[in-house]
């Protein structure tokens, strides 16, 4: 059942597609209504399978001559995941009500770009898995180059060229292993059962893992991401921070880390302190974290300030799946879930909730105008989501990042330390940004235009999606194990046999 | 093991007060109602735990465990004993007081209320908390709430002293958490009791050698410091006071009395529920230390009130001064090997608790009722002659002055002097330098009522409006209460003998 969230997303973009653009209403509530579908699917499918073990949905030949098929299987990570593609897919059209220009290609392009999210979380086929992520590479650009705002299509063409490059690294190392296994196929319990020689992992594990890494925002290949989202509208910025930097990190450990375990292992040599793959990728996350952090805090751009936390939590996740602990893989795949809640929770009270009311997205100008009492419910939502964002307990960003630390500190207890002073410098970021948009002085201005200028009301849209993402990040706070257990038993699958090796 | 959740409702319930304020019509009246009437179930729902709690014993009672994260052995983990019970009945009695001292709310009043409520089940939480996890939770929860209600409704520095309250206290939190997740890592426990009685036990050093390299002595003294950091940046203890007369100041005043009365108990009773348990040996090896810094606590506290003219500014360091003589306690008793004299100080201790979170909560509600008359002042200089025109308010004053010096017949007497008595015997220098406080407190008490209330009347304060009927009526219960407990301390001491004796026990 949870293949028709895929199903789904691409119909109705098509069907959206084909609907002239002066019916927004109907194109609204027609994409509203799929995404709620696809959401809903999701979480009865996760709720119905308690154990998270994996299930297979589709299996059917798709290229026979190359031995591809479409392979659609879940895992206790994949329902995680696609929860978290359901809530931003539905949160993101509620906060895109307003769009007014060329609405059905807007949504044709948001729900194609959902759809091939799905297809990536649930895909058990390594050429079928390729196939949706660059499916989902081409509405980001549209969306991006068409709707955006600062520096578009600067912006856009960046994240199409990054996210190419990426994907081209990907795809070489997918070819190898295709032809150095001949015959094993691209299913993925069939490649991570016959795994390569030892030296020929050696060099697939690093290209793969980069080339997926170079989305997941990993330094320091991260530049695309805060460009990316400022440029994006919110919408866009919501689902790219929220969940195609997802699409990465899952890639890395789906196939780079699971097809690849032996890489992970010591070289025989030393660099420095360095002395395996997993030491490289554990180093350039937890730089990512606190020069992210470092970045967002000097920022004058509200906006990039979120871009900029965006690869400081994703840094959190790489971190946590080079743990190789069962506790800090599993808080990984939870800080997912965690940021991509709060990331479009962050995204939608700078774009949606300040930026198309105040014009303005820098934080001098913005200190200036009062918001606090202007603005009373973004101000109280972004409290929220910072503190949430800060790490505070309660929310679901603490016990991510919990684990990741604990989960840390048995193999890198120095670069763990760092982590947690790449959480301080969260807290100064978040406080700093909080402080200089909402609780600035109102300055009272001479101009009366301004000086009477009423903000348009908070629409009901952008309180339903709010409350539905404040909602999830309490519930993911509060309840944890909800997700974790399911998470767990993913990992302990033979699936993971080959990494796992005893660890957990 | 009680099978009904009461003390998850009692958290719970100003929770779902907070919503049901925020959803209401946003009108000062209806929400501050709405807050008293949550307020009073709360502080109803405390005595009914008092009452039924078998004191006796003065074990963990009305136990809920339930697993939470069995990945990070986070459990969901409530009891309370005779500390935790008192202080939950003095929260909800502070509250209370707070709200029902509220009158003045000009803007916004549904989120403030909402905000005081979120503040209270904040408290209610870290009071009952056995767990570290859910302990933090609540503890982190009740500084936002304080943060925004000192930044939206204070006075004109309000700023400066939110961010500074938040930065310090945030400092210490961090601290704080980092021990913890040091002792997770070594034990693989957040839940203190465990805790506590693997350090009895002598495991902790065990534990932490096993799991970080080098001395783990040394790694356990910094575990201490940490945890030490984040309650003395709390009570506070000097040097860690500098947040506190600017929040104090600059809150308004019947949030100053929640700051007071019952946010700064957080502090004494993470001293009491976790340092001393399970630190009791590493306090015991910096003894000199914590003592003497508690006697410049005690002492330089005073005296710095005694600078003061601003009456609030003068309250708060009064404030920290009274809490200067539970940390002079608490540390004294450490490693003790007399019981008599341990459970004196630490019964005075939990007394003083108590006590001063009353007569604190009344001077400054008195202050903010000065305030209202006076259109805003409050400096020791601006008054004079009070006596002659507002005499029940000179009285009351008078009252919850002399109590808060320490007169014998008022509540607070008793406390300071179990303090002493047991302090003297355990830790006998520390102690007589601290009795200079107790002398320094008794003329600046003195000083301010003569200045205030005494000598030459002010032409402007003529027609000063004395205690209206209702005001009355809301005080005469608090004055009440501290003759009666200044007559009849048993009423307290009796909750926290049983816990006292286990507590001194568990020390030894």
């Amino acid at each position: 059942m949870l293949a028709w969230t895929v199903y789904i997303s691409f119909v109705a973009a098509a069907l959206v597609l084909l609907v002239p653009p002066r019916y927004t209403s109907a194109i609204r509530w027609f994409a509203l209504l799929s995404a709620v579908g696809g959401f809903a699917i999701s979480l009865v499918a996760m709720i119905a399978n308690p154990a998270g073990a994996p299930v297979t949905l589709v299996d059917v030949p798709w290229i026979p001559s190359i031995g591809a098929h479409y392979w659609l299987s879940a895992d206790g990570i994949s329902f995680a995941l696609c929860a978290l593609t359901g809530l931003a897919a539905t949160t993101g059209i509620l906060f895109s009500w307003n769009i007014e220009h060329r609405v059905n290609e807007y949504f044709a392009l948001f729900l194609a770009l959902i759809g091939g999210v799905y297809g990536v979380f649930l895909a058990n086929d390594v050429l079928l898995l390729f196939f949706f992520y660059e499916i989902a590479i081409v509405p980001k650009y549209f969306l991006i180059s068409i709707w955006g705002s600062t520096n578009r299509e600067y912006g856009a063409m960046k994240l199409a060229i990054y996210s190419f490059v990426g994907s081209a690294m990907v795809l070489f190392g997918i070819l190898s292993t295709y032809m150095l296994t001949s015959g094993v196929g691209f299913g993925l319990p069939d490649l991570a059962r016959h795994a390569l020689p030892h030296a020929q992992q050696m060099w697939i594990f690093p290209l793969i893992f980069l080339g997926f890494g170079i989305l997941a925002g990993l330094w320091p290949f991260h530049t695309w991401a805060p460009t990316g989202h400022v440029a994006a509208p919110t919408a866009a910025s919501m689902l790219l921070a929220g969940v195609v930097m997802k699409l990465g990190a899952y890639g890395c450990l789906r196939i780079a880390m699971a097809l690849y375990p032996a890489a992970l292992e010591p070289w025989g040599f030393h660099i420095g302190w360095i002395s395996s793959w997993r030491d490289v990728f554990a180093l350039l996350a937890v730089i990512g974290i606190v020069y992210g952090a470092a970045v967002a805090l000097v920022q004058q751009d509200f906006k990039f300030v979120i871009g900029y936390s965006s690869v400081s939590h994703m840094g959190f996740v790489i971190f946590g799946l080079m743990t190789l602990t069962g506790i800090g893989l599993d808080g990984a795949v939870l800080q997912m879930v965690s940021h991509g809640i709060l990331a479009g929770l962050l995204f939608a009270v700078v774009g949606r909730m300040i930026y198309e009311r105040t014009h303005t997205r820098m934080l001098p100008d913005l200190e200036g105008m009062g918001l606090a009492s202007r603005l009373p419910f973004a101000t109280v939502i972004f409290v929220l989501a910072g503190m949430a964002s800060m790490g505070l307990p309660g929310f679901s960003g603490f016990v991510s990042e919990l684990q990741i630390i604990v989960g840390g500190w048995s193999s890198y207890p120095w670069l763990t330390v760092a982590v947690g002073i790449g959480i301080v410098i969260g807290i100064a970021y978040t406080w700093r940004v909080m402080q200089r948009a909402f609780f600035g002085e109102q300055i009272v201005s001479i101009d009366r235009q301004t000086e009477k200028h009423e903000f348009l009301p908070i629409t009901w849209p952008e309180k339903a999606g709010s409350f539905l993402l404040l909602a999830a990040t309490l519930l993911v706070g509060l309840f944890p194990s909800f997700l974790l257990t399911r998470i767990a038993t993913a990992f302990a699958s033979p699936f993971f046999d080959g990494l796992r090796q005893g660890r957990w | 093991m009680s099978s009904f959740p009461l003390l998850s409702i009692l958290i719970a319930l100003p929770v779902v007060g907070a919503i049901v304020v925020l959803l209401a019509p946003r009108k000062a009246n209806v929400a501050r109602g709405i807050a008293l009437g949550f307020g009073t179930l709360g502080l109803i729902l405390a005595g009914l735990l008092w009452h039924s709690y078998d004191a006796a014993a003065g074990t963990l009672q009305f136990v809920e465990r339930a697993a939470w994260i069995p990945s990070l052995a986070i459990e969901y983990h409530l009891a309370v004993d005779g500390f935790s019970l008192l202080l939950l009945v003095l929260s909800a009695l502070v509250t209370l007081i707070s709200i029902v001292a509220s009158t003045q709310v000009k803007s916004r009043p549904s989120l403030y209320f909402a905000l005081v409520l979120l503040l209270e089940a904040g408290l209610f939480g870290t009071f009952t908390a056995l767990n570290f996890f859910h302990w933090f939770l609540f503890w982190e929860l009740s500084l936002i709430p304080a943060f925004f209600l000192i930044r939206l409704w204070g006075g004109p520095k309000r700023e400066a002293a939110a961010t500074q309250f938040f930065v310090y206290t945030m400092v210490g939190s961090v601290t704080l958490l980092l021990s913890f997740l040091a002792l997770y890592l070594a034990t693989g426990t957040f839940d203190f009791s465990a805790l506590a009685q693997m350090a009895q036990q002598g495991m902790l050093l065990p534990a932490i050698a096993a799991h970080f390299s080098g001395n783990s002595s040394s790694w356990l003294l910094l575990i201490f410091w940490g945890s030490f950091l984040g309650f003395a940046v709390k009570i506070p203890i000097i040097p860690f006071h500098t947040w506190l007369p600017e929040a104090y100041t600059e809150a308004p005043t019947a949030i100053t009395i929640l700051l007071t009365g019952a946010l700064s108990k957080m502090g004494v009773y993470g001293l009491l529920r976790i340092v001393l348990p399970i630190f009791s040996e590493q306090i015991r090896w910096m003894q000199p230390l914590l003592l003497w810094l508690a006697v410049l606590t005690i002492v330089s506290a005073a005296a710095a009130a005694f600078a003061q003219r601003d009456l609030k500014r003068i309250l708060a360091y009064s404030s920290i001064n009274h809490l200067g003589y539970c940390v002079l306690a608490i540390f004294a008793v450490a490693g003790s090997t007399k019981p008599i004299e341990s459970s004196a100080a630490l019964s005075g201790a939990a007394l003083q608790l108590f006590n001063h979170g009353v007569t604190a909560s009344l001077l400054f509600w008195l202050v903010a009722l000065l305030e209202q008359r006076s259109g805003g002042k409050r400096s020791i200089n601006d008054f004079g002659g009070l006596r002659a025109t507002v005499p029940a308010f000179a009285a009351i004053f008078g009252i919850a002055a002399f109590s808060s010096l320490g007169l014998p017949g008022l509540n607070g007497f008793i406390g300071e002097f179990l303090i002493f008595k047991g302090s003297f015997a355990l830790a006998t220098w520390p102690s007589s330098i601290a009795v200079l406080g107790l002398f320094i407190t008794a003329v600046l008490y003195l000083t301010v009522v003569q200045k205030v209330f005494t000598g030459p009347t002010q032409e402007r304060w003529n027609g000063m409006a004395d205690l209206s009927g209702r005001e009355r009526i809301w005080i005469a219960p608090l004055v009440l209460l501290m003759f009666v407990l200044g007559i009849f301390p048993q009423l307290v001491l009796g909750l926290v003998n049983g816990s006292v004796s286990l507590l001194v026990g568990q020390i030894r």
